[in-house]
């Protein structure tokens, strides 16, 4: 499964650890979520960057405190359909202002790429070779949103105020 | 009329070319079915019995003379010469190639329509009263605050896959014409005791297998939040509504199951984090918005013109349709014309290409080239000169757009049903259409007065049978099509569903039930002024029920 | 064990497999030689589950022509014709029971 970012396909740096077994050490990893309630005291004082992978059904605001020490949320996707992880992107970046990495897991298909970039998130773990390869040309597709996202572009209503839409060509529609 | 600008129009065309893209894939087998489906939804493309059907959004109800000429040519190119109305203010298309949608899809681009959010997991088509900006018991248009929301839904990066389906309505007048109560979230416009205006908010509405009526939440927003609210309710609906089980999806389970005050907690604390932020609407956004709505530029009329008293004297047929199909406009000297889709022995809700071009001429010359759609599936032109009334009416009497039926007994709200639909159990538009030749005699139809027919062909409700005065509904009973028959339903200001009033009927016998009832509203009334829904609320559906069933 | 598709098959007369076609959505039959036709009569007609599960087989394995496969009951004439076996499939062989509007100038 590529895995997507910075518009390419690159290298997976981090490693998925199990609910039990040995955690490596220096490497970046990803824990699963009940692990990581569990041990995240001693999780976040370990060297290396630490990831959580974070169920679509469990409120991101209990990741609240350990907020400052993850470098990486993977949000999850079971089906295509099941949109409830764009809801958890955006709690995440724009009510508590994470800064770290939001990584898309599942079925992550060509088609909602632009949602995704647009609800905060940056990196995709792409079901499908073919899509991950035309990642940047499938987000040229749209130009203009309406509304605004977590990815900080102007939405029409305020470009239209800023006088950044292309001329107004009043024509009866 | 909404004027739309260069952003919109390049977003619709960027659809279109992704849209190209999607068929291409799905042609060529790079995209499996179960891939390609939720795409295709998204842009209003079903799969019907026969063909796939495309399903146009008209926002809030209202069309240029220029769309419904495209529309016009969308039929005859591509479909069968002709499209369905629905109580959606949408347009389907019912023979639609895929091969082909692209192209279709390309051609209405050009006038600035799609199917985008027409179907699929989002919210869907804003809808609102199809008299909004002309009635002159609203208090403001409401399809500025409806157009507000239709920007922000769009292909809105968070609400694309929800539970199920969401459908939004927003009103304005005292009389409430768009159903409020019947959507998954509603705002109705009206001024607190200190006079500001500002939205009273209702959510939970919707029928289908489980009916439930929307419950007000906050009786007053300020307009500055509607969007923040709108993005809090979808937002706590997209994470905790039911995704397990279809039946239970849509927001009304949701509302139901923690109780309207607890998912108002939720969607209150919610709000709170973001009201204050980027979606906090300031007066510029929307008077940027209302500016590009352009209003006609009317004449200064008196009332009553001479001409008009004159041509009702001297022809008793104009004179029946003014009274039923002409109403009150907030101009003095114009007023709301409705036109029937509901011919005697016509499918409810269709138009063919030629009365749609013929009434984008008719637009043009007497409506300032605009249209409206109403819920109940009839069309309207929304700004006509009360003086041109009587050429008005010759030409829409010509092209069979004057039935003078509106509100009446054979102004019958229905579904495709079995004849094109494939989730159907039993046909719905020939029950209407019997229906309409029983009632045949205008006169009759009169006497009956107010009273509202819904038929859906299988319990999707998609012909909104809980809420008609007389609902009937397909059902399947060993492979032969019967009907359940509920009476006292109401979709407006009094929103009720309708009683069930017994055994379900079959196919043959559902026009006589229909003749029973109406026998037994006419030996119940107090008097002709006794509306039918008056009588019913009077008596119960008891007497009804007995008339019905002491027969058969 | 049996799949939940082959459980769930149990035939009470003859049946065919209709779905719609990918490119246009029209009605379409499995037809004995593996292909898909537009005619009911060209149609292959499964009369017991063994048979019935191998054509929806087939026809689901072909994603790219067809959508939606199902198994639809049919009935036989004398005359060694078929009949589609209920309202919805009459329908969907003969188009709506109402007539169309009128579409006069085009
Ligand atoms: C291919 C044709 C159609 C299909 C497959 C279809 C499907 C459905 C389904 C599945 C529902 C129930 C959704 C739910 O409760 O979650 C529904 C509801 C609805 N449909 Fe349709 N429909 C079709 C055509 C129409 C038409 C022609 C109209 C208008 C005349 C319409 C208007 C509605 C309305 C107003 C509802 C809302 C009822 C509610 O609030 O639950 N639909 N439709
Ligand atoms: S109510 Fe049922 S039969 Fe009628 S259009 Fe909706 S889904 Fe089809």
């Amino acid at each position: 499964m590529p895995l997507v970012e910075n518009g390419r396909i690159v290298e997976d740096r981090y490693v998925r650890v199990a609910a039990d077994g040995p955690i490596p050490e220096r490497v970046p990893i990803i824990v699963p979520a009940q692990r990581f309630l569990a041990e995240a005291d001693s999780l976040v004082r370990r060297d290396g960057s630490l990831g959580v992978d974070w169920p679509n059904d469990r409120r991101v605001a209990e990741l609240e405190p350990w907020l400052g020490h993850l470098a990486l949320i993977a949000l999850n996707f079971p089906k295509f359909k099941d949109g409830r992880a764009y809801s958890q992107a955006r709690l995440l970046r724009e009510t508590y202002s994470f800064g770290g990495m939001l990584r898309a897991t599942g079925e992550v298909l060509r088609d909602q790429f632009h949602f995704l970039v647009r609800a905060g998130f940056d990196s995709f773990e792409v079901k499908k070779p073919a899509d991950a390869a035309v990642f940047a040309e499938v987000l040229a597709r749209y130009s203009v949103y309406y509304q605004p996202g977590a990815d900080g572009r102007a939405p029409a209503l305020r470009r239209r105020l800023q006088g950044g839409a292309a001329p107004k060509v009043r024509e009866t529609a | 009329m909404y004027i739309y600008d260069s952003i919109d129009r390049t977003l619709v065309a960027e659809r279109v070319a992704e849209f190209r893209d999607q068929v291409a894939r799905r042609l060529s087998g790079e995209l499996t079915e179960d891939e390609f489906k939720p795409l295709r939804l998204m842009n209003g493309v079903y799969l019907q019995l026969h063909a796939y059907m495309l399903r146009i959004a008209n926002p809030y109800g209202t069309l240029s003379s220029r769309q419904l000429r495209q529309l016009a040519h969308v039929a005859r190119r591509y479909d069968r010469g002709y499209g369905h109305f629905t109580t959606r203010q949408n347009i389907q298309f019912h023979w639609i190639k895929l091969e082909q949608l692209p192209d279709a899809m390309a051609d209405l681009a050009a006038v600035g329509m799609h199917g985008m959010q027409t179907s699929g997991n989002n919210v869907r088509n804003i809808t609102t009263d199809q008299w909004a900006g002309v009635a002159p018991d609203e208090i403001e248009d409401p399809r500025i605050w409806a157009e507000i929301i239709r920007q922000h839904v769009t292909l809105h990066p968070e609400f694309s896959f929800m539970p199920r389906k969401f459908k939004i309505c927003v009103g304005a007048a005292s009389h409430d014409r768009a159903a409020l109560r019947i959507h998954d979230l509603a705002f109705r416009l009206h001024r607190n005791a200190g006079g500001e205006a500002g939205f009273e908010v209702m959510v939970g509405g919707g029928l289908g297998r489980t009916p439930y009526l929307a419950q007000t939440i906050r009786p007053f927003l300020k307009k500055c939040d509607l969007l923040s609210y709108v993005e809090a309710v979808l937002r706590t609906y997209n994470q905790f509504g039911r995704r397990d089980n279809i039946w239970k999806a849509r927001i009304k389970i949701l509302v139901h199951d923690l109780g309207a005050e607890a998912f108002a907690k939720e969607v209150e604390a919610e709000w709170q984090s973001i009201k204050d932020g980027p979606l906090a609407l300031d007066a510029a956004t929307v008077a940027e918005i209302a500016s590009r709505f352009v209003y006609p530029d009317y004449e200064a009329l008196e009332d009553g013109p001479p001409e008009l008293a004159a041509a009702r004297r001297a022809d008793g047929r104009f004179d029946r349709w003014v009274n039923n199909a002409v109403a009150n406009h907030k101009k003095s000297g114009y007023a709301i014309v409705t036109l029937s889709l509901k011919p005697e022995g016509g499918t409810p809700g269709d138009a063919t290409a030629v009365q749609m071009d013929a009434l984008a001429d008719l637009a043009d010359r007497y409506s300032f080239g605009e249209i409206r759609i109403g819920h109940e599936q009839n069309l309207a032109l929304p700004h006509v000169a009360q003086r041109d009334l009587p050429a008005v009416w010759r030409a829409l009497d010509a092209l069979g757009l004057a039935t003078p039926n509106i509100g009446l007994v054979s102004d019958i709200i229905s579904c495709p049903g079995l004849d094109y639909c494939s989730l159907a159990n039993a046909r719905s538009i020939p029950i209407a259409q019997e229906i309409t030749r029983r009632f045949h005699d205008l006169d009759r139809q009169r006497d009956l007065g107010r009273l509202h027919i819904n038929i859906s062909g299988c319990i999707n409700a998609c012909g909104h049978h809980h809420v008609g005065h007389i609902g009937i509904l397909g059902v399947e009973k060993n492979g032969e099509e019967f009907y359940q028959i509920t009476l006292g339903g109401e979709a407006d200001d009094h929103a009720v569903l309708g009683t069930l009033i017994g055994p379900a009927v079959p196919y043959a016998k559902v026009a006589d039930v229909v003749e029973d009832i109406a026998a037994a509203y006419l030996d119940l009334r107090t008097g002709p002024d006794e509306l039918f829904i008056d009588t019913l609320k009077r008596t119960g559906i008891e007497p009804f029920r007995e008339r019905v069933y002491a027969a058969r | 064990m049996a799949s939940p598709l082959e459980r769930k098959i149990k035939i009470t007369g003859p049946v065919v497999v209709t779905a719609n076609r990918v490119a246009d959505g029209a009605v379409i039959y499995r037809d004995a030689d593996g292909d898909w036709t537009t005619s009911l009569d060209a149609a292959a007609v499964a009369t017991d589950a063994a048979r019935a599960h191998a054509l929806i087989a087939e026809a689901n394995a072909d994603d790219l022509r067809a959508v939606g496969a199902y198994i639809a009951p049919v009935e036989l004439t004398e005359a060694g014709g078929r009949r589609p076996g209920n309202l919805r499939e009459l329908i969907r062989l003969s188009g709506p029971t109402i007539e169309l509007p009128v579409t006069f100038g085009i």
